[in-house]
């Protein structure tokens, strides 16, 4: 089966705002490199996570996926078709099939539209159903997120809800048009612990449903671990490493993996965690790195490191790394 | 005698549609050198404790009722001047480094009008001196001082307000929430230079935070609090081998857990209350899956139970 979407060597770099002067006088423009150059591909059906510190380029890359950005260079198939050449017409079924939830349901709601409105927007925009069918439409949806009785809720205000209600209007909003692909940035961090676990399972629940295919954008990766089946871990642009779930987690293979995994906090007093934790901090996208991203902070860089980007090495069919340490073909030369 | 004792605090916040008692009736002690942990979700109260005891609560809030003894002084009963050098014994850690410096202030300049202000024959020289010192156990460097806010990093800049909360030598440090807007290989490293500093400095520590992960690796004891109480209040292993209270229970489940996913992200139904109409009785009730009769009826008192206490009719 051909994957459901397909990236391809993607890149976003963004466009640094100068000074007047400073830009009349040097001449050069710098660049955010937000993505630099990363390859993925997404089956049907599967939660696909994009994890990441802040400044990886996992929200980047999400914006890009639903079409909300252009990227500056690459290639995204949706379903066989390029997101990236698309006219009106094919954009504007594009995003009926394609949504995004976002991570603060306080801003990403008008204060001043109802809460049945704002989840009515998308049918009214895309022209589907009378008022009525609209109408009932919407209660449904009201009702399948969990907002009941759904004729209280309908006429609300955002800020009459909580937090965890928010962000099931969020969902219900990206939900109506009965998309096949929902990208869901960081859906649950602005959520209250308790609360947390309650979305994702809706989330999980539409998933059945509705056949989704999810890609979910986290820097938490416990959360992760438990909603996705795949996992590609970023950092400064690129790809570090990506595999099933159990692989990533069970035998991770990039040292900023393994960093990452160490840092988390167990909520288990008896762990006693082994920390690898690298000095410093995540260097500027503008300038990154040569050779690979991760040198300067890698506790097992060596002369090649920043040399040479790695490739991609496969450590099983599914399991991939960039990092030389695992790219025997070339070590041995 | 413990360093800090709070006995019955209430804090009420008078608004236009209603009071809302944001810290009830909370009793804690903490002894020098422990770490307590306090934990909860938003709207529980725990900031607002935090901020009580540097009699810091924002307005309207008051506090009616209650003491809060640290080191054996009342600081209900203190004067304006005395609150002031209160300030200097307690260290406060705020939640935002983005917001909590002045983005058109030297970092040294921070530390030079802090220190002088608690401390007045402390000269400009002598203080940035001491700022040196304290950066340098920051990990970092001391030329850094004449640097403005926005050349540090998120994680440079949580150093630094940790370093503010150093500079007059506390006994005491409250930390609000230290590491939440940070990455967490940042916050790994924050954690760890804590730990250190509570060592190097001698300090009694109040963690702060939703995040049941780190108080179960930073702290000897947990205070649980629910809806302005405190539900659950004891030594943080025996808390989470066996927690009593259903909230505490549901809590430890509902957090993510990398080693062991099938026994994390448990949800507990509904959500937290409306503090300004909350629910009568225990305040938990309505989402409590052990919910029997007495539970809407009246509240239950903190009982003492199995070393530790706890609020909840299942135990009285």
């Amino acid at each position: 089966m051909p994957p459901f979407v397909e990236v391809n060597n993607l890149t976003k770099h963004f466009p640094v705002q100068k000074g007047f002067l400073e830009a009349m006088f040097s001449g050069k423009r710098d660049f955010v490199r937000a993505v630099d150059g990363i390859s993925f591909s997404i089956k049907k059906g599967e939660t696909f996570g994009l994890v990441g510190e802040s400044g990886s380029g996992k929200t980047t890359t999400g914006r890009i996926l639903v079409r909300l950005i252009e990227p500056t260079s690459g290639e995204i198939e949706f379903d066989g078709q390029p997101v990236t050449r698309m006219n009106a017409e094919e954009a504007q079924t594009f995003r009926r099939r394609a949504q995004i939830v976002f991570q603060d349901p306080a801003a990403a709601l008008n204060p001043r539209m109802t809460v049945g409105n704002a989840i009515k927007h998308a049918l009214d925009i895309h022209g589907i159903g009378s008022d009525i069918e609209r109408r009932e439409e919407v209660l449904r949806m009201l009702k399948r997120v969990g907002l009941t009785p759904p004729d209280n809720f309908h006429n609300k205000y955002p800020h009459q809800l909580s937090g965890g209600q928010r962000q099931r209007v969020v969902i219900g909003r990206a939900m109506i048009l009965k998309p096949q692909f929902v990208v869901a940035d960081e859906p649950v961090a602005m959520v209250d612990v308790s609360i947390r676990a309650q979305i994702l399972d809706l989330m999980v629940s539409l998933k059945q449903e509705f056949g989704l295919t999810y890609v979910f954008i986290t820097h938490d990766l416990a959360t992760a671990n438990y909603f996705c089946d795949r996992i590609a871990i970023m950092y400064l642009g690129k790809i570090a490493e990506i595999g099933l779930r159990g692989e990533v987690f069970k035998s991770p293979k990039h040292p900023y993996t393994v960093a990452l995994m160490s840092a988390i906090p167990v909520p288990d007093p008896k762990h006693k965690p082994e920390r690898l934790i690298p000095r410093g901090a995540i260097p500027s996208p503008i300038t990154p790195p040569s050779g690979c991203r991760f040198h300067p902070r890698c506790p097992k860089a060596f002369n090649r490191c920043p040399n040479e980007d790695p490739g991609m090495t496969r450590i099983t069919s599914t399991h991939e790394v960039a990092c030389h340490l695992f790219d025997e073909t070339k070590a041995g030369q | 005698m413990p360093l800090l004792e709070i006995n019955s605090l209430t804090v009420d916040y008078p608004t236009r549609v209603g009071t809302v008692r944001a810290v009830d009736r909370v009793s804690i002690s903490v002894e020098k050198g422990q770490t307590l942990g306090i934990v909860g979700e938003s709207g529980c109260g725990k900031s607002t404790l935090g901020l009580a005891v540097i009699r810091l609560v924002p307005s309207p809030g008051i506090m009616t009722e209650g003491s809060i003894m640290i080191d054996g002084t009342d600081i209900m009963r203190l004067s304006n001047n005395e609150v002031r050098e209160l300030r200097g014994k307690v260290g406060f850690i705020f939640q935002d480094p983005m917001t909590s410096l002045n983005p058109v202030k030297r970092i040294g300049d921070h530390f030079v009008e802090f220190i002088r202000t608690h401390e007045k024959e402390v000269s400009r020289q002598e203080a940035l001196e001491k700022t040196g010192k304290i950066l340098e156990s920051l990990g970092i460097l001391r030329e850094r001082t004449t640097d403005y806010p926005h050349q540090f990093s998120g994680g440079m800049r949580q150093r630094v307000m940790i370093g503010l909360g150093l500079a007059l030598n506390p006994k005491l440090l409250i930390a609000d929430e230290p590491t939440t807007s940070l990455d967490v290989i940042v916050e790994a490293q924050i954690l760890e230079l804590m730990n250190k500093l509570k060592k190097d400095y001698d300090l009694t520590l109040i963690l702060i935070t939703h995040n049941i992960g780190i108080v179960a690796e930073m702290s000897d004891l947990i205070a649980v609090m629910y809806a302005g109480r405190v539900v659950e209040f004891g030594p943080t292993e025996q808390i989470f081998e066996n927690p009593l209270h259903p909230y505490t229970k549901g809590l430890l489940e509902s957090a993510p857990n990398i080693l062991h996913p099938e026994r994390s992200m448990h949800p507990i139904p509904g959500s937290p209350p409306d503090l300004i109409s909350p629910p009568p009785g225990c305040k938990f009730h309505p989402r409590c899956p052990h919910a029997f009769e007495p539970c809407p009826l009246r509240e239950p008192f903190l009982v003492m139970k199995e070393r530790r206490f706890v609020a909840c009719h299942l135990y009285d």
